[in-house]
């Protein structure tokens, strides 16, 4: 994606993850503080001079001149980084060291550090993910909350404590510690994998903010490919599984913005470049021993993803690749999917069947698509009045405009005897 | 045509990273169409917010030179048929968006 348009965004992510390295995680505060600095300086001086050739260089240079002055001014009356700050002391060591920090090879460990930091077992999920949005993709409280479609104030008060939690932590995560970092890598995939899912599914139906979503998750998780521990072959799945679905993001809204299934998406619109990248991260996480739920499914997407049109696609492979995912991640949407891949196989009636054995189904009631799922199969067997309440339930559960056109439509589809249901 | 220093004045700091991108881009838009529609006759600098002033009496004192909200952040040097043009064209600038004013003055000719 264009670089340009993030630049900020991203910087604002680099320099903090820098900065916190040298003053101290628990001066988290006043290293944002420095590059709001080091943004107006920018603000000042690029519209006469231009924008400089190497604009990253050129803040993460005015970031550092900054925190040379910070440290210079403060030393007396704060503590820094505990393992840098004796550097501080004397003008002999201080410029060097900061120059250290600043050096290119060690701003990505500062940003994998960063991510790991975020995603600290006391913080729940949601916390770790509104926490990484915010720190190192540089989104603001405002933008958040339009994410998650939640308000500002209580967006602000997650953020707010979860750094409060990171500040008292005294230490940023430790990635040479090989044992915590294997412990602490699938909370750091499950909020990559949160992190797209609401830029993919979410509830905002601000579709910029949402495509924007989906490439910070991608961004994030290719960081972990680059790092020797963190590049396990879970990582290269979930990688996978991301490419394989944004590849899909294009033809997920029609030119009136009105939301496409897969069995309805123009495939031709689907991002090939995306899929052959996921076809080619999955043979790269095929190593090893490990199954994890990314990797089957990456698997199932890759399945959608090289189909040429839902007649063509086989079915009755993604139906035992839920099999598989039922087994090692069982959740009652998974069961869901699986039951719909079910009705592709053999019927609608046998899909139906599936969805009442749901065993805790009672969890998806405020699921919309639990009963739009219900309405396809129902009007699929010919029963319109059946299929036409569940569409009307899913209509009361929309979460977002497009969602409820797309169930508007379904319920008057219903009414006219489903004539334009053909599947 | 004539000369004209569009003299930038106060300004507030970007509230998120987006919110400095735009700014930026609308800062780079604006001089960009300055140029092209031929009125931009130089770029001009960025001010640093501090200096001293030298009073009559020639003695020195640290800033302000005028209320600190209000100090003059930038210039640039363009050109516009008359006066009216000048303060037309100065409307377009994103420093209205931060609450931030331009003055407008001609370049004497002789």
């Amino acid at each position: 994606m264009d670089h340009v348009d993030s630049l900020f965004r991203h910087e604002s992510g680099r320099i903090v993850a820098v900065l916190t390295r040298i003053f101290g995680v628990h001066n988290l505060a006043l290293a944002e503080d420095v590059v709001q600095d080091a943004f107006c300086h920018a603000l000042e001086v690029w519209p006469f001079r231009g924008m400089p050739d190497n604009p990253s260089a050129w803040l993460m240079a005015t970031a550092k001149n900054r925190a040379i002055d910070v440290l210079r001014r403060e030393r007396t009356a704060r503590t820094f980084a505990p393992e840098l700050g004796r550097f501080f002391d004397s003008e002999w060591t201080l410029v060097p060291t900061v120059e250290q920090q600043f050096a290119p090879h060690t701003i990505k460990d500062d940003l994998l550090r960063m991510m790991f930091s975020c995603c600290h077992p006391r913080l729940k999920e949601e916390a770790q993910v509104a926490l990484m949005l915010n720190i190192l993709c540089g989104f603001s409280v405002r933008e958040v909350a339009g994410a998650f479609v939640a308000s500002h104030a209580a967006i602000e008060k997650r953020i707010g404590r979860a750094k409060q939690v990171l500040a008292r932590s005294q230490r940023l995560f430790d990635l040479t510690n090989a044992k915590e970092l294997d412990a602490r890598l699938p909370a750091v995939h499950r909020a990559i994998y949160l992190l797209f899912n609401e830029g993919y599914h979410g509830a905002s139906d601000e579709s910029p903010v949402r495509a924007e979503l989906c490439g910070e998750a991608m961004r994030l998780c290719a960081l972990l490919r680059e790092h020797p521990q963190a590049a396990t072959p879970a990582s290269f799945a979930l990688s996978a599984l991301l490419c394989l679905h944004a590849a899909r993001l294009p033809a997920r809204l029609d030119e009136k913005g009105d939301l496409q299934t897969l069995f309805d998406q123009d495939r031709a619109q689907w991002d090939h470049g995306l899929v052959a990248e996921g076809q080619h991260l999955l043979e790269q996480a095929a190593t090893g021993s490990e199954l994890t739920e990314f990797h089957v499914e990456a698997a199932i997407a890759w399945v959608h993803a090289t189909a040429r049109c839902t007649e063509e696609t086989n079915w009755k492979a993604i139906v035992s690749l839920y099999d598989q995912l039922m087994a090692i991640r069982p959740s009652p949407v998974v069961a869901l999917n699986r039951a719909i891949a079910v009705a592709q196989r053999d019927g609608p009636e046998h899909g139906l069947a599936e969805i009442r054995q749901i065993a805790d189904r009672d969890r998806l009631a405020a699921y919309p698509f639990y009963e739009a799922a219900q309405g396809e199969l129902e009007l699929r067997c010919g029963h319109h009045h059946s299929a036409r309440e569940h569409f009307q339930t899913a209509l009361t559960l929309a979460r977002n405009p497009s969602e409820r056109r797309f169930f508007e439509q379904r319920v008057s589809e219903c009414g006219n005897g489903g004539a334009s249901i053909k599947r | 045509m004539s000369e004209y220093v569009f003299l930038y004045r106060g300004s507030e700091r970007p509230t998120s990273p987006q919110d400095a991108q735009q700014i930026m881009q609308k800062w780079m838009n604006w001089m960009k169409e300055l140029s092209e529609k031929g009125h931009m006759k130089d770029r001009g600098q960025p001010l640093e917010p501090i200096g001293k002033v030298v009073g009559r009496n020639k003695t020195v004192t640290d800033g302000p030179f005028a209320e600190v909200k209000d100090v003059v952040g930038g210039y640039t040097l363009i050109e516009a048929r008359d006066l009216d043009e000048a303060a037309e064209l100065s409307k377009g600038c994103p420093v209205f968006e931060r609450n931030g004013f331009v003055e407008v003055r001609p370049v004497m000719k002789f």
